[in-house]
């Protein structure tokens, strides 16, 4: 380890316009099993790239300047991975832990099936997004497209603008924020009260994601009004 | 999996530069579509009272020069093939409607790719790349610009069933997607005059949109029908003599971006085969949302 590494002040960049991108993923993983290694990381030119920084598993902060393609940041575990730009579909699907942020906009299934860790999307994220969430929070500061939190298992989605049509249909135990208008909601979600605690862990989400500006009080709260078949128990038998 | 692109020139310097950046968007989308690649480009619009057709024949040895002297001998004047690999641009001094006619009756063997005033189609099976260098798309100039990748779910690969598809006048489309209702639908058509040449789905959609244009309505009116009537997942991209104009289904899972410059209009399947035009950093990009038509026109002088 270098002395500028050592002081923590060292970024590896890396230019995709030279550097193909296996490489770059294959030098990130093998920093996975705290195997010593840059953990500043810049990413130049990505350009619309596939599976940028994904599957990572260390304490890395990884910057990505410019738009990524599908599924960047996929299954990431402990990385906080940052694109300073749009993101195609899938970004930070599975997510594990760590965050992964997009000052832009992200496309259709952000955050898709996540486990846990936090995405943060400053921009609008589109279709289906949290789609099957598994304990993953999703914080967006502007709206979301349909579909968003379709069968969303754990977790909380938190949406500073609007949601799309069939928001959180055939929803099971995640939490829903919306500030903004939503467009109508799906099978089995509902509106509920939005009482003391959840307007404080509505807080603390809030300034995780750097909003600590917005108000909790503004949302309204939805969730499962547990009406559909796996949530009667005459159909216990069945399992 | 396909993939699309389009290209709308804003300025001069792209129109020049047209057919070498479709080629660098068409290539970047090889993945979504190894099966065959198609284009249709805008360019030096026939004199008024002659058109242009583009004519396919899977004859590598077929003998345009025979073709131009019926075509003179029929309409008059002494047109000239332009011949690009298993394609040929002709002018013709006649309505674009009647050359097309007579070409269908006289060489059923042909295939009318386009015919118009200033729409070229080209298409043909295998890699995208190769198509690049067989159709020298570097060469094209043209105002406006759309391409296709394909990977064939509908129909079988061959240069018919490749897009675009064309069954109407200096109109064109290609398809991201399956339709589900396309035979039921091509019957309706057919009973409204539409005329097909293959079994594909996409070929239906192309179809729908000339019987509605037809019909009196307006692009984005034909378009906004289609939400009514065609079943399946789409992102649509259809050219016109004055422009283009982009079409997601409701659901919207097929993937489409859309940006934007001073100096030009580009959509494409992802931002990767965007990402390779000049500019593109800096360019305002944004998502289509589902269900709404989007559409660019040259200014009318």
């Amino acid at each position: 380890m270098t002395a500028t590494e050592a002081v923590g002040a060292a970024v590896e960049v890396v230019d995709l316009a030279v550097t193909p991108l296996r490489e770059l993923n294959q030098r990130l993983h093998d920093l996975a099993d705290q195997t010593a290694g840059p953990e500043r990381w810049r990413v130049l030119n990505p350009n619309g790239a596939h599976a940028v920084a994904c599957g990572l598993d260390a304490e890395l902060e990884v910057e990505i300047e410019g738009h990524v393609g599908y599924y960047c940041a996929g299954m990431n575990k402990l990385a906080a991975v940052r694109v300073h730009g749009n993101a195609g579909t899938g970004l930070a699907e599975n997510l594990m832990s760590g965050t992964v942020t997009v000052d832009g906009n992200a496309s259709q299934s952000a955050g898709a099936t996540g486990r846990g860790g936090l995405l943060v999307v400053h921009g609008d994220a589109a279709a289906r997004c949290g789609i099957s969430m598994k304990g993953i929070d999703i914080v967006v500061r502007g709206s979301v497209g349909h579909m968003s939190a379709f069968m969303a298992q754990r977790g909380r989605l938190v949406v500073c603008g609007d949601a799309g049509d069939a928001l959180g249909d055939s929803i099971y135990e995640a939490r829903l924020y919306v500030r903004g208008h939503v467009a109508g909601l799906g099978a089995d979600c509902v509106e509920k009260e939005l009482r003391d605690e959840h307007a404080a862990e509505l807080r603390e989400l809030l300034l995780q994601a750097g909003l600590g500006d917005v108000d909790p009080r503004e949302f309204r709260r939805y969730g499962s009004a547990r009406q559909l078949y796996t949530f009667k128990v005459d159909n216990a038998a069945a399992y | 999996m396909c993939g699309i692109v389009g290209l709308f020139a804003k300025s001069l310097e792209l129109e020049e530069s047209l057919g070498e950046h479709l080629a660098a968007m068409l290539t970047q989308m090889s993945g979504r579509g190894p099966d065959s690649a198609g284009i249709a480009v805008y360019r030096n619009p026939a004199p008024f009272g002659s058109s242009k057709l583009t004519l396919f024949s899977p004859d590598p040895l077929e003998d345009w020069e025979a073709l131009c002297q019926e075509l003179g001998a029929r309409f008059g004047g002494s047109p000239e093939a332009s011949v690009r690999s298993s394609h040929a641009v002709i002018l013709v001094d006649a309505e674009a409607a009647d050359a097309e006619a007579w070409v269908r009756e006289a060489h059923p063997d042909l295939r009318v790719m386009s015919a118009g005033q200033a729409i070229e189609i080209y298409k043909e099976t295998g890699r995208p790349e190769e198509f690049v260098s067989r159709f020298d798309l570097a060469s094209f100039q043209g105002s406006h610009a759309l391409g296709h990748t394909r990977m064939a779910t509908e129909s079988s690969v061959t240069t018919e069933g490749s897009h675009p598809f064309s069954t109407g006048l200096d109109l064109c489309l290609v398809h991201n997607g399956s339709l589900s209702n396309h035979n039921r639908l091509r019957e309706r058509l057919r009973r409204e005059g539409i005329a097909f040449q293959t079994e594909n789905d996409s070929e239906v959609a192309a179809g729908y949109l000339a019987w509605r244009l037809r019909e009196g309505a307006s692009l984005e009116e034909a378009l906004e029908a289609c939400l009514e009537d065609l079943d399946g997942f789409y992102t649509f991209l259809v050219g016109t003599l004055d422009g283009f104009a982009v079409l997601r289904d409701g659901i919207a899972c097929k993937p489409a971006v859309i940006a934007e410059t001073d100096d030009w209009v580009a959509m494409a399947s992802e931002w990767r085969a965007i990402a390779t035009l000049p500019g593109a950093a800096e360019a305002r990009e944004w998502e289509p949302a589902p269900g709404v038509a989007y559409a660019w026109e040259r200014a009318k002088v």
